[in-house]
């Protein structure tokens, strides 16, 4: 492909390739603190035009790449960015099978780790950013990967992607981040990508034991209720993209996880009392 | 060499492999997932010093086509219940067929959908089954529908959707369109049983259907896939069988399929090595054009040489319709396409 763009993020190599130089010069600088990558790939994105001509009218970027989604909608070339970003997760939703994957965020501590899980607009990504402020490790903000045969959770520290008002919320708390450029008028309204704080990247190989895990929702006040193992291991069944695929593994690593966590849902109004609550739980 | 030939080049050699660079084995990996070959190239490098994120790779590979194996054997056995009483023993085709019979072609083969072959008389039982039971239609297109039902080799598709699965309903292996016309009676008279209620297609109507279903029966693509079954099932079936080649020659011709399968034969040989006799090995100039439809991926996968395969595509409506029922359907699907999007 004309350019070519290769990274590590924790245990997981990409090679992204682009019919256009803007998406990997914005992933450069994006992914300027994170180790290169140029041998074997555990992934591979395409960015394409749908046509050779497409290159240069009305540019449109389609997601392609080891695994694919066959109708996936085209982004205009002034989302390359989120294209590219999207892609990653692609391959990682439809093709991880080393981890079992779960659709949360991760912090850590002293070599414990916190799990967020919840549906989109929980205020996982967010809420994990903004734990940096207050000393902990951010692994991952989208997808959580368990190790099967140990049962560690392991760093996947993408750069984070906030929408909306919480673009403003983080960049008041994290005043030194590095951020992607802003995207407006995207699919999901404005999305502008958080680059983790140097303790995140620097621990991006070092994975930790999971303690906590947590059912977090925003916008209400604080409360907390125990979950049962059944009801946690049910919802992350739900939460997991690859739960099935693996089959024994995903079972046996599931049912590991929820026996030796604590866990509880928490209702959170601010990120304040969201800290004070995993202070109390861990 | 193109990285889809390297790969093929491995697959038959697993010692080539040593010679890889880092950048051919991003190549080849890519190609390998692409064609839904990566699993068979994990089995077959297993146990080989390859370097560590090669390795790391495969072995994920291993462990999912191992999971496929699993889910696929489960679905046959669910189809082999519902049919009960209807068609015993349940006819496996393709991948599903060779991991039951635990055959070489089996192994780390990814498998979508459950294919099984029922004999025509007993089709309509087969699909009250099967609804009763909890599949369900796939295309809720009254033109699709009817299409399948008139002229198509199979059942519309059924999806059971609590284990997300689709099942092929197949009554013979070609359209009934298509210019060949296999004998679907002596498919199902000669299949052997393989345990547990299962059977498969005999030693040479697996490599008949085979070759139909790559050479006759579509656009070559995934086609690299087919051949390699191909290369793995004449390998098992010519060492146990002193007289596997002439037999399969007889039957070729019982079903009219003598030029596909000497195709078959002849490309195996010449990608994969095959040890097909001296007589079938010589290349035709129409073979490579197959070979380089069969090779047409670059290093990042994507398809490459698009005329080729416009040609191949044209090709495979061409063989399987005649030309004014070719064109009605075009022009339907034309104008179905335009008013949906």
């Amino acid at each position: 492909m004309r350019h070519v763009f290769g990274v590590r993020v924790g245990p997981v190599a990409f090679r992204i390739g682009s019919a256009w130089r803007a998406p990997v010069e914005q992933l450069r600088t994006l992914y300027r603190d994170y180790p290169a990558h140029d041998g074997v790939p555990d992934f591979t994105v395409r960015l394409e035009a749908a046509r050779p001509w497409r290159r240069f009218v009305r540019p449109s970027v389609h997601i392609r790449g080891d695994f694919v989604i066959p109708d996936a909608a085209p982004l205009p070339l002034a989302q390359g960015l989120l294209a590219a970003e999207m892609g990653m997760n692609l391959q990682m939703a439809l093709g991880q099978r080393r981890f079992l994957l779960l659709h949360a965020a991760a912090v850590e501590r002293d070599g414990r780790a916190v799990i967020m899980t919840g549906e989109s607009g929980a205020g996982k990504s967010t809420l994990a950013a903004l734990l940096q402020a207050r000393g902990w490790r951010l692994m991952a903000d989208e997808f959580v990967l368990v190790e099967p045969a140990t049962g560690l959770v392991h760093p996947f520290p993408r750069p984070v992607s906030l929408k909306n008002a919480a673009i403003d919320v983080a960049r008041a708390a994290l005043p030194d981040a590095l951020w992607g450029p802003l995207m407006r008028d995207t699919p999901k309204g404005a999305i502008r990508h958080l680059v983790p704080g140097a303790a995140a990247l620097a621990g991006a190989e070092t994975p930790a034991e999971p303690v906590l895990l947590l059912f977090p929702r925003y916008g209400l006040p604080a409360e907390q209720r125990p979950v049962g193992a059944g009801e946690a291991f049910v919802r992350l069944t739900q939460a997991s993209t690859n739960y099935v695929g693996l089959g024994e593994r995903g079972f046996t690593a599931l049912t590991r996880l929820v026996t030796d966590v604590t866990r509880a849902a928490i209702d959170y109004p601010d990120t304040d009392s969201a800290a004070e609550l995993i202070e109390a739980l861990w | 060499m193109t990285p889809a030939r390297t790969l093929a080049a491995v697959l038959a050699d697993p010692s080539a492999a040593e010679a890889l660079t880092p950048g051919a084995w991003a190549a080849v990996l890519a190609v390998a997932q692409a064609e839904q070959l990566i699993g068979t190239l994990a089995v077959r490098l297993d146990g080989l010093p390859l370097p560590a994120r090669v390795a790391a790779l495969l072995h994920d590979a291993q462990a999912t086509a191992l999971e496929g194996r699993r889910q696929a054997l489960w679905e046959a056995e669910m189809a082999r219940r519902a049919l009960a009483g209807i068609v015993e023993p349940l006819i496996l085709l393709k991948g599903t067929a060779f991991v039951a019979a635990g055959l070489a072609a089996g192994q780390g083969r990814s498998i979508g959908d459950l294919d099984i072959l029922v004999p025509r008389d007993r089709l309509d039982a087969a699909e009250t089954a099967l609804l009763a039971h909890g599949w369900m239609w796939v295309k809720p297109d009254p033109y699709d529908d009817a299409y399948y039902r008139r002229w198509m080799h199979e059942l519309p598709p059924l999806i059971h959707p609590e284990r997300d699965r689709m099942i092929d309903v197949h009554h013979t292996i070609l359209p009934l369109t298509a210019r060949l016309r296999p004998e679907a009676g002596k498919l199902v008279a000669d299949a052997v049983p393989i345990g547990g209620g299962l059977a498969m297609l005999s030693p040479t109507d697996v490599v008949v259907h085979a070759a139909i279903h790559l050479f006759a029966d579509g656009d070559l693509s995934g086609g690299l896939r087919n051949l390699w079954d191909i290369d793995r099932l004449l390998r098992e079936y010519a060492e146990a069988d002193g007289g596997y080649w002439p037999s399969l020659a007889t039957r070729s011709a019982d079903h009219g399929a003598v030029a596909v399968v000497a195709r078959a034969m002849r490309l195996a040989h010449a990608l994969f090595g095959t040890p097909v006799p001296q007589d079938s090995q010589r290349l035709r100039l129409s073979d490579r054009l197959f070979l380089r439809c069969l090779l047409a991926r670059d290093g990042w996968a994507r398809e490459s040489r698009k005329l080729t395969r416009l040609g191949f595509y044209i090709r495979s409506h061409w063989m399987r319709m005649p030309p004014a029922m070719l064109a009605r359907h075009l022009w339907i699907k034309w104008r179905k396409g335009a008013s949906a999007g």
